[in-house]
This record gives structure tokens, C-alpha cells and sequence, in this order.
């Protein structure tokens, strides 16, 4: 594998992340419990539309093919998507979605963090701007993570259930492969198992103050690196993809 | 081959006027997003920088900046954005944040007062400067500012997100 090859399926899965993740989470326009909670979920969503905005149309440059970032967003296979399955996930209810959001958040500060010292000047300028909006998006999920833990007893359950559920999802934050060492061997890339000590405390301890067992090491998921998926990626994309796919080239 | 007769100092000048499209009081250069204005052959190639990822207004900027320059009859204007390095709020001049501050939006802090935890920040009332204010909520009207609430003048204010 090439540097290139490299760069471009990293800023791909980069990219895919923010993107998939921002789909769900617009999901709650319109259906959040109350208009700011409405107004914060799709703030979120577009910061990551941005993400995925800025780091696909630098894949398709490094490419070199001619592809834009919306033939990425929208003209590939379901195969050819390189996103963590914990973003595709249903946006659930709207614990699962505070979860979600702190478990990811809470990884991209720490990734993004480093990212901002990556030899690649595109790659460092996108995860300075990053950072700060992945650590907004942290201190929110924080908050709301404290009060549905200590909330009612159905607030407290259906966080606990959350993190049943989503915890499984988490491991593949911190995979490394061969993409990333070819790219960490040019001091560009993350070291994603390095990040993954300080995220757990960082978890834990949010979990302990708030009464919640934090679930010990278990069988994790895997695959969206390969761009193997869950069952619910397809229904995303039939939904994402419905236009340019009914009017290939349309423009207004 | 068209050789420009304008040269770049007149197209900071032209472009100076152009204003932020959601906060209509402070210009685009004073935001800090107008990075370099490159001569070319045919024309000019305007470099800006997007403020928050996510901003929607980038599109029109780039539209206003060709625009604007194309009715002062500069040619071929081209409007590139780059990343690097990254926009920050400390990018902002002092008259931008005082037009701010004039027009009811509190300025942001030094962007250092992210390291910590910010909702600890003081945060003035552009109105009475009273530092007794308390936060509404995180978001705002756009990506890039909160709501608070003046406790001795009542009044409730923007303030602009350090970035």
C-alpha cells in the first residue's frame, strides 16, 4: 500500500464517520424532548456535515480521480463506506443518542488532539478546528450523561441500557491496521490504541459519579474499516442516496 | 494574455467592504476569514478560510467576494478556501470585536479560555458590562454563538463562542 492509497482511505474514514454520524443525529430535527435540545443535536450534526465536508474533499484530491465530496458522500457502494459501525447505529432513544455522542466525542478529542501535530498541514488544520468542536460536543454529552444518571429511575435505566448497548460498538475506535501504520510511520497518522487508557478514565470516571457499572472487557464489533456493515447502513444510504441515484447529475 | 491593472492592495481595498453575511456589522476581512489575495495573469485568486466547520455561509462569501469584484471590473476572479492553519476567534481585530460588542453580541474570549472548563468563563453584557450574566443555553441562532442572560439589566445577549 502506498502512502496515497493510505492518506486517501484515512481521510475516507475519517470523513465517513462525520458524515454517517451527522445523519443520525439530524435525525432529531424537529423530535428532540425540547426546541434548545433540538437546536444542540443539529448544531452537532452540522459541525460533523463540515468535518465530513473538509476531510472528503481533501480524499478526493488526494485521489486525484476528479471526485468531489458529493460524488463521496453519494456515489459509492455500501462496501466502499469506511465509517465505525457505532455511528450507523439506529439514532435509538434519546439516551442511546447522549451515549453515543460521549463515547465518540469523547474519543475524537483525544484523536483530534493529536491529529493537530499530523505532518500532513491539511490533515493538522482540520483537527485544530475539530478539537474544539469535538470538545463542545464532549462537555454537552457530559452534562446530559449526569442528568439522566441521576434523574428519575427510567432516566437512570435507560442510560444504563444505552451503554449496554453501545459498548460492544467502542473497540473498533482503537483498531489499528495497516492503513494507519503506513501513515504513523510518516508520523501523519493517530496512534489509536495510545488514545484508548485516557478515554476510558475519562468515561469511567463520568460513570462512576453517576452510579452506573461500567461494563468490564467484553467481545467487541468490527468491520467498518472493511466497510463491513450492520444491516442499518443500507437503509441510511437508500434514504441519503435517493436523489442523486433518481437524477444522476442533477444540479440547481 | 490580460495583464490586470489592479493591483492587490485595490482588491484588499474592494474587498474590505464586504461584510459577514450573518453578522452584517463586521466585514469579512475583519473577521479574520480574508487570508491572501494572489495576482494572477487573468485575474485574482481570493484565499478565505472557513470559520466553524459546519458554516453554511461560506458558499455565499465566496459568491459576495466574486461579485463584488466582478462589478468593479476586476477579470477572472477565482475564490479558493483553505484549512491551514486553522481560523480561530483570536483572528479577530480588536475593531471587529468592538463592532460586535456595539451591536448587542458579547466577543469572544481569548480562545485559551478553552483549556478549561468554560463554563466558568465570565462573560460581560455588551449592554451594561455587567458581569453578572448566566448562560441560557450553548447554541444560538448560528454555530458559532450562545445565549446568555444579564442578571442586572435583564437583558438576554448573544455572546460569540471562543474558537
Amino acid at each position: 500500500m502506498t502512502e496515497k492509497e493510505a492518506l486517501f482511505s484515512y481521510c475516507l474514514r475519517l470523513g465517513d464517520d462525520a458524515l454517517i454520524h451527522s445523519y443520525r443525529l439530524s435525525e432529531w430535527c424537529r423530535n428532540a424532548p425540547m426546541l434548545e435540545e433540538d437546536l444542540a443535536l443539529t448544531n452537532f450534526a452540522l459541525d460533523l456535515t463540515g468535518r465530513a465536508r473538509a476531510l472528503l474533499t481533501y480524499a478526493g484530491e488526494i485521489e486525484g480521480k476528479g471526485r468531489t465530496e458529493d460524488d463521496l458522500a453519494y456515489r459509492r457502494e455500501e462496501r466502499h463506506y469506511f465509517n465505525n459501525l457505532i455511528c450507523e447505529l439506529p439514532k435509538g432513544d434519546f439516551a442511546t443518542t447522549i451515549v453515543r455522542l460521549l463515547f465518540t466525542a469523547t474519543q475524537e478529542h483525544l484523536f483530534y488532539s493529536e491529529l493537530t501535530h499530523s505532518q500532513d498541514g491539511t490533515l493538522a488544520a482540520i483537527a485544530a478546528k475539530t478539537v474544539k468542536e469535538a470538545q463542545y460536543h464532549m462537555v454537552h454529552a457530559s452534562d446530559w450523561v449526569r442528568r439522566l444518571g441521576l434523574g428519575t429511575e427510567e432516566s437512570h435505566e435507560r442510560l444504563e441500557r444505552a451503554i449496554d448497548e453501545l459498548c460492544p460498538y467502542t473497540g473498533e475506535m482503537f483498531e489499528t491496521d495497516k492503513v494507519v501504520a503506513v501513515l504513523q510511520d510518516k508520523n501523519i497518522a493517530v496512534d489509536n490504541a495510545a488514545i484508548r487508557s485516557n478515554w476510558k478514565t475519562y468515561i469511567e470516571d463520568i460513570l462512576r459519579e453517576v452510579g452506573v457499572m461500567v461494563p468490564g472487557s467484553q467481545h467487541m464489533q468490527t468491520g467498518g474499516r472493511k466497510g463491513i456493515h450492520t444491516e442499518y447502513m443500507g437503509h441510511i444510504l437508500t434514504e441519503m442516496q435517493y436523489l442523486q441515484r433518481t437524477y444522476p447529475d442533477a444540479t440547481w | 494574455m490580460v495583464v490586470s491593472s489592479f493591483s492587490k492592495d485595490d482588491i484588499f481595498e474592494m474587498l474590505s467592504e464586504i461584510p459577514d453575511p450573518e453578522i452584517p456589522v463586521v466585514s469579512i476581512q475583519e473577521m479574520g476569514m480574508l487570508r491572501d489575495v494572489v495576482m494572477t495573469d487573468e485575474g485574482c485568486e481570493v484565499i478565505i478560510t472557513p470559520t466553524y466547520s459546519g458554516c453554511p455561509a461560506m458558499g455565499l462569501i465566496a459568491q459576495d467576494i466574486k461579485m463584488t469584484l466582478e462589478m468593479k471590473g476586476v477579470p477572472s476572479v477565482s475564490v479558493k478556501l483553505v484549512d491551514s492553519p486553522a481560523w480561530a476567534t483570536d483572528w479577530m481585530t480588536d475593531a471587529a470585536k468592538k463592532k460586535l460588542k456595539d451591536y448587542g453580541i458579547a466577543p469572544p474570549l481569548h480562545s485559551s479560555c478553552n483549556k478549561g472548563n468554560f463554563s466558568d468563563n465570565v462573560i460581560l453584557c455588551p449592554l451594561c458590562n455587567s458581569d453578572n450574566t448566566s448562560i441560557v443555553t450553548r447554541f444560538g441562532a448560528t454555530a458559532c454563538k450562545a445565549l446568555y442572560r444579564c442578571e442586572d439589566c435583564n437583558e438576554p445577549f448573544e455572546y460569540f463562542k471562543c474558537h
